[in-house]
């Protein structure tokens, strides 16, 4: 049943906006429509783990979410603010784009750490450039949060001289060090040798115990049953089901997600 | 006349000297403002503004597509056309830049569009600026790809500086044209000059080596 006008009213008094809320989200490059309405919400301290199919559009959904691309159609707001601003110039419009993004945090599969800056200043490049915050002090900060991956013995290390392991810890401690309202996981592990994967799995893991909202893309489904709240299967541009992890993986509802789950976990 | 006389090229040795101090000079002025120029073009021919890509377009091929010695015509008698008037020493300067800003301009472009675009999407994550991406992660970066092409549009630029002789910049080519109008023996004086510029270039090209190294080292690479 509908709620009536006070409820609504009552009920956006008493209930934070969600951290992220996604409204009728379309994306098409050219005539490939890649998103085709996708609608969701996450509350704080919430994970939400992705999954699907090579090409289904989740990479594409992450990278609309901090408008890396801009949707065709549809909003993104992050703690009830839109990322769009319809009546806003130009500049306006950019000004805001950065500043909203700021308060989202990537992490890419490929890990894209700057390769000339050290472990160190990649992680305090956004807080001296995009917070303004003195060196000193974005040194110190960035160093207690390395220290907190179990990196503190590379501070001074290039990427090229880390691990893919040690880089992909690096590149989330740099999105993290923002204090970002939500963190965006694009297949954070897939490009690592099997035996670092853990390592940065056990980090995410710490992350969302502590109460991180993260939005994750990933095909770990152990991971996904561990931390997830709630799991959602997308396919072809479209969320084709969104449930808890038991719900998910003991009775999937669509054939979809029935066979793309026996796929995934037989491998 | 028989011989190659090397007692000439002595004698004259002052007036080699400040020919080559004049294209030392030239082109260094010349390439920062062809460097300054190449830059802006490079982002301009990959801006989202239409205007400002064919604006950077039409330059790059104009500068590529006609000879340096028209340009520095151009410049030099074309502008006072326009109620422009320039002393040879700032025509010059102009000129050159503008030309090899052209060259530069791609030679930029494709350093800047050969850093992985991962770098860029790191960085506008973070919530950095355009202008602060490119400036503080992909210029960087491209430097790298840019050094050596544009040591060679340098190389070129040193060797054009020669042209700047037509409108009377008291350059090494002027230089040595002078000094046969006087003795009439060529050889000496072009032979002399083709060694100077020879020995510019070695250096031009041994500062790219060093320049490269030192990026490369900057950047943990190595
Ligand atoms: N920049 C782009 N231009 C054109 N097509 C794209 C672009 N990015 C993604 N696509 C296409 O969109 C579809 C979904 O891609 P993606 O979101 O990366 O899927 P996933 O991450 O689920 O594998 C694919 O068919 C892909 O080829
Ligand atoms: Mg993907």
């Amino acid at each position: 049943m509908a709620r009536t006008m006070a409820e609504e009213v009552a009920r956006a008094r008493v209930m934070p906006p969600p951290v992220v809320r996604i409204k009728d989200l379309r994306k098409s490059f050219g005539e490939l429509e890649v998103l085709r309405g996708i609608n969701l919400e996450i509350e704080a301290g919430e994970t939400l783990v992705v999954i699907g199919p090579s090409g289904s559009g989740k990479s594409t959904l992450l990278r609309c979410t901090n408008y890396l691309e801009t949707p065709t159609f549809g909003s993104v707001e992050v703690e009830g603010v839109p990322f769009a601003l319809p009546k806003a110039s130009r500049r306006a419009q950019e000004r805001h784009l950065n500043k909203m993004r700021a308060q989202v945090g990537m992490v890419f599969q490929r890990f894209n750490l700057f390769p000339h800056k050290t472990a160190l200043t990649n992680v305090m490049e956004g807080l001296l450039v995009v917070r303004g915050m003195n060196r000193a002090e974005a040194e110190e900060r960035a160093t207690a949060m390395l220290e907190l991956v179990g990196l503190s013995d590379k501070l001074h290390t290039y990427p090229a001289q880390l691990s893919g392991g040690q880089q992909q810890r690096v590149a989330i401690t740099r999105a993290l060090v923002m204090e970002p309202k939500v963190m965006l996981f694009d297949e954070a592990t897939s490009a690592l040798d099997p035996e670092l994967i853990e390592e940065v799995l056990a980090v995410m893991r710490k992350l969302a115990n502590d109460g991180l909202t993260m939005i994750v893309v990933t095909h770990e489904m152990e991971f996904a049953r561990d931390v997830a709240r709630q799991v959602m299967f997308m396919d072809d541009g479209v969320i084709v089901e969104q449930a808890t992890p038991e719900e998910m993986f003991s009775s999937p509802q669509h054939e979809r997600t029935k066979l793309f789950l026996k796929k995934i976990l037989r491998s | 006349m028989s011989g190659f006389d090397f007692a000439l090229i002595v004698e004259y040795l002052p007036d080699f000297w400040r020919g080559a101090r004049a294209t030392i000079f030239y082109s260094l002025t010349s390439l920062g403002l062809a460097v300054a120029i190449g830059l802006v073009m490079a982002l301009c021919r990959m801006s989202q503004f239409v205007l400002l890509r064919l604006m950077a377009r039409g330059y790059i091929d104009a500068i590529r597509g006609t000879p340096a010695l028209i340009q520095i015509f151009f410049v030099y008698f074309g502008l006072p056309m326009f109620g422009l008037n320039l002393s040879a020493p700032t025509a010059a300067v102009i000129a050159l830049g503008i030309n090899s800003g052209g060259y530069l301009a791609e030679i930029f472009r494709a350093g800047i569009m050969g850093v992985d675009s991962g770098q860029t999407e790191a960085g506008r994550s973070l919530g950095m600026s355009y202008g602060k991406t490119m400036w503080r992660i992909t210029l960087p970066q491209a430097a790298l790809l840019v050094v050596p092409p544009a040591a060679g549009e340098f190389t070129n630029l040193v060797k054009g500086t020669s042209l700047l002789s037509t409108i009377s910049v008291s350059e090494l080519t002027r230089v040595a044209q002078q000094i046969v109008g006087v003795t009439f023996r060529p050889i000496e004086a072009y032979v002399a000059i083709g060694v100077v510029y020879y020995c510019l270039n070695a250096i031009i090209a041994q500062g790219a080596v060093w320049l490269e190294r030192w990026l490369r080292k900057s950047q943990g690479l190595e």
